[in-house]
């Protein structure tokens, strides 16, 4: 029925592709990563600011991608902010067996929320990785890595 | 020989590939990436089928029928080689796994024997990255310089620039013909003959050339030249090494094994004489066969008939995509092959892949193997129709239309 291309170039994927959030580099920033992907150069750094709670009190990205890359690491930013560190990890996890296929917003229990528009993404096989090169930044920021690679 | 027939027909031609008449998303298939592979004929999946089914054996090896056979298949190829790219002898015609392997058996072989410390290499800032990295590599292993033909914003080399770069202190060029992510046709005959008043020997990647126009390697005077079976039509895992006899027969074997040795004890192996002292194990024998067949196939229609074809769909393809609102051509050169690559302000050329795609339209997106040009042109990728000879205008206009509703989309 409907052309494919509408569920993955949703309006709201579009909007903060134009306007990411928290697109700047984070002042006092604990912890940072890059992520890279050299297939298509999306190329970007995640900060993350976190409190001695294990709170992410502030994160923001910089760099340059796709509109999947872009948005993705846009809605990541504010879904990050304000949760702990091992919330983050967890979303981390839900949000890669999203991206993959493997988990199915509606039926699973999941706290996506907003982040299941991905969910269409899986039928794009060479975008999976576009989605979530953002998510192994902050992972990687977190676990202490300084850059992430998703070729 | 050029047998071509005098009537180019695409309709017809079109019906010698079977994939073309593929749905990609319920669409026709518009296959715009031709840079990356070309498409098969029929005549080369039945060759390759026929061998498999009725000539599958070894070669060089066995003295029983269908040995004898595909023996003489596999070399009845190398002549066939030779005469499309107008070689002087059969041995000069070395096959490899792809132009990335000959270029590398060059490096590997001729570079370790004749290179030394503080020697430069020069190539081209348009070069794919499989005529850069060998080549570093080697300076890496023998100390030499590296050294890079820079080019205008139009993608053309400049050439007072080469002219400064071309001292006696350079002792290798190797320059691509045809850019695969710019379409640039480089001045190659006019590179090797300055080169050759230095002595120096040149090397021309012609991966992207092989499909685009005749080739005349004696014409040329190039001293290698080297190419991919998978962009001449024919199967992936097959390219080839051209070298002038004397050059290739001073070159020491970078592969030990079967069939490149004429005796071996535990104490002393002497080679065998050329192409098989540079071809070492079992060769991929249905991909030569194959090969051969998609040259026979060109053969029928005609390099020269397939040059004027692309020429007039690169002047339509140029026409129709510059008339796109805010579109930017990357690679403008005055001398250019069926290559269009551009990039949108908007769009990441990512997006783009995926949105044509839709439309069952297969191009090519990212950095096309060439970082370095994607640097010098500040752009993080490209988005590029590769074309051939099955190609029609209709197709163009389809991306043309493929490219606008992405626009609408991002708008």
């Amino acid at each position: 029925m409907s052309d494919p291309r509408a569920d993955l170039y949703q309006e709201v994927i579009l909007e903060h592709n134009k306007k990411p959030r928290n697109f700047k580099k984070l002042e006092g920033a604990t912890h940072q990563a890059e992520g890279y992907n050299p297939l298509c150069g999306d190329h970007l750094t995640v900060f993350l600011k976190v409190n001695p709670q294990r709170v992410i009190e502030d994160v923001a990205f910089q760099g340059s991608g796709c509109a999947i890359s872009k948005a993705s690491a846009s809605m990541m930013t504010v879904a990050l902010k304000g949760k702990t560190v091992q919330e983050a990890e967890e979303l981390f996890e839900q949000f890669h067996k999203l991206v993959k296929g493997d988990l199915d917003p509606e039926k699973e229990p999941n706290k996506l929320g907003r982040l299941s528009i991905f969910s269409q993404i899986w039928h794009f096989p060479a975008r999976v990785k576009c989605a979530s090169l953002s998510w192994h930044a902050a992972h990687g920021a977190i676990n202490k890595q300084q850059s992430v690679s998703t070729e | 020989m050029k047998t071509a027939s005098n009537t180019f027909n695409v309709t017809e031609i079109r019906k010698d590939f079977p994939i073309l008449s593929t749905r990609v998303h319920g669409k026709p298939l518009v296959y715009l990436d031709n840079a990356a592979t070309t498409l098969k004929p029929k005549s080369v999946i039945d060759r390759i089928r026929r061998y498999y089914e009725k000539e599958c054996s070894n070669v060089h090896r066995g003295v029983h029928y269908l040995s004898e056979l595909a023996t003489k298949h596999f070399e009845a190829t190398r002549g066939k080689v030779k005469e499309f790219i107008n070689a002087s002898r059969t041995e000069e015609i070395i096959f490899t796994r792809g132009t990335t392997e000959s270029i590398n058996i060059v490096a590997q072989s001729y570079g370790r024997k004749f290179l030394r410390k503080g020697d430069d290499i020069l190539i081209s800032a348009m070069e794919h990255h499989s005529n850069i990295v060998p080549w570093q590599m080697l300076c890496e292993e023998k100390g030499c310089v590296l050294k890079v033909i820079p080019i205008n914003d139009d993608g053309e080399l400049i050439w007072p620039e080469f002219e400064k770069l071309l001292t006696p202190k350079v002792k290798f060029v190797s320059i691509v013909y045809i850019s695969n992510s710019l379409g640039t046709v480089n001045p190659v005959k006019k590179i090797i003959a300055a080169a050759h008043r230095l002595k120096i020997p040149v090397l021309v990647d012609g991966a992207q050339a092989v499909n685009h126009r005749a080739i005349d390697v004696q014409d040329l005077d190039c001293d290698f030249f080297a190419f991919s079976g998978h962009k001449l039509f024919g199967p992936t895992g097959v390219g080839v090494l051209y070298g002038k006899f004397d050059l290739l027969n001073s070159l020491p074997p970078v592969q030990g094994g079967g069939d490149m040795i004429a005796s071996v004890t535990f104490e002393k192996t002497t080679y065998n004489v050329l192409p098989h002292r540079l071809e070492a194990g079992t060769p991929h024998i249905a991909g030569v066969i194959g090969l051969g067949a998609a040259i026979d196939y060109l053969n029928t229609i005609g390099m020269d008939a397939i040059e004027k074809h692309e020429s007039e769909l690169l002047a339509y393809g140029t026409k129709t995509l510059k008339a796109i609102p805010k579109l930017r051509l990357i690679g403008t050169a005055k001398e250019k092959a069926a290559i269009l690559a551009f990039v949108l302000p908007n769009i990441h050329p990512h997006d783009m892949g995926t949105l044509v795609d839709q439309d069952g339209i297969a191009i090519r997106t990212g950095h096309h193997c060439t970082m370095p040009l994607m640097l010098r042109f500040n752009v993080p990728a490209t988005s590029r129709a590769s074309l051939s000879f099955y190609n029609t205008k209709k197709e163009l206009d389809e991306l043309a239309a493929s490219i606008k509703r992405a626009q609408e989309i991002f708008s």
